[in-house]
């Protein structure tokens, strides 16, 4: 039977397959990102489907409206635009294209293989209010530590993005620079 | 025909290995990101998948992915202030041409 569910799942699988696929073939730098940001709105439809709502709401937040827009901003810093990128030999194309084939048959043979023990009730969606409780609970199963692992994790990359990408200016003999790995 | 688990790992496999696919042919360090933003994508939904469909009454599943989105979003910042440090010095973001380290 053929659902409006149904009907929407597999327009969002397709959404989702077809930019990835345009998104690591096509040779303009540009329109890659602009592919890869549908692909990545067409699994937050996904997420959407399966009612899970808040991670489709942090993947719309953090890769569709963070991640695209800082790989796209690096694009305009390093590429000129319109350039389109060097073709790739046929031979590496072909390799990496067996290579994966294989890779996903052999996925593919596995999973249908494996029976797996489907839950009798899948329930609808989750509240942010459970979601919340259970990542700032210090019981057993709550996600305290890992919560305050991340923060940190997120501190360093920061800090560790502005050293790396530092351009020290005003480089005279007697102010030689502290950090190490900034050759400007 | 009914979607369920199955057709969410295909969904999810097939993404992985165009993934793959991408970060085998491509030699420009941004489009490579990009294809390892796909392969994590992928991940994110076999877990979700595996939430919904296998242990819907634990939240296990989706805390991964909340950690695995944090974590990509710190590695994708590094990496492109990586990437731009290395086009100031090399002038180019293509990996072949960043070969400093090779002999």
């Amino acid at each position: 039977m053929l659902t409006g569910s149904v009907i929407i799942f597999y327009l969002l699988a397709a959404l989702t397959l077809a930019c990835g696929v345009l998104s690591v073939t096509t040779r303009h730098i540009f329109r890659a990102a602009i592919y890869l940001l549908f692909s990545l709105i067409g699994i937050a439809g996904i997420y959407f489907w399966l009612q899970y709502e808040f991670i489709a709401a942090v993947q719309i937040v953090v890769y569709a409206g963070g991640i695209a827009v800082l790989i796209i901003f690096s694009i305009f810093l390093t590429q000129q635009a319109g350039n389109k990128l060097p073709a790739q030999t046929n031979q590496r194309k072909i390799f990496a294209l067996l290579a994966a084939f294989c890779g996903f048959a052999l996925t593919m043979l596995q999973v249908y293989q494996h029976e797996f023990y489907l839950s009798a009730f899948p329930t609808g969606s989750v509240s942010i209010h459970a979601i919340g409780e259970q990542m700032l609970n210090v019981d057993q199963s709550g996600y305290a530590l890992p919560f305050e692992v991340i923060s940190m994790l997120l501190l360093a990359a920061m800090i560790g993005c502005i050293v790396i990408a530092l351009r020290i200016k005003n480089q005279t003999e007697e102010n030689p620079p502290v950090t190490g790995n900034s050759e400007s | 025909m009914q979607p369920g688990l199955y057709h969410i790992l295909f969904i999810s496999a097939a993404l992985f290995f165009i993934g793959v696919y991408g970060f085998f042919t491509r030699r420009n360090l941004i489009t490579m990101l990009m294809s390892i933003e796909l392969i994590l994508n992928s991940v994110n939904l076999n877990f979700i998948a595996f939430n919904k469909y296998l242990w819907p009454e634990k939240m296990d599943g989706l805390f991964f992915t909340v950690f695995i989105i944090a974590i990509a979003a710190a590695e994708a910042a590094v990496a492109i202030a990586i990437i731009i440090n290395l086009y100031r010095s090399h002038h180019s973001i293509d990996v072949e041409q960043a070969e400093e380290l090779k002999n």
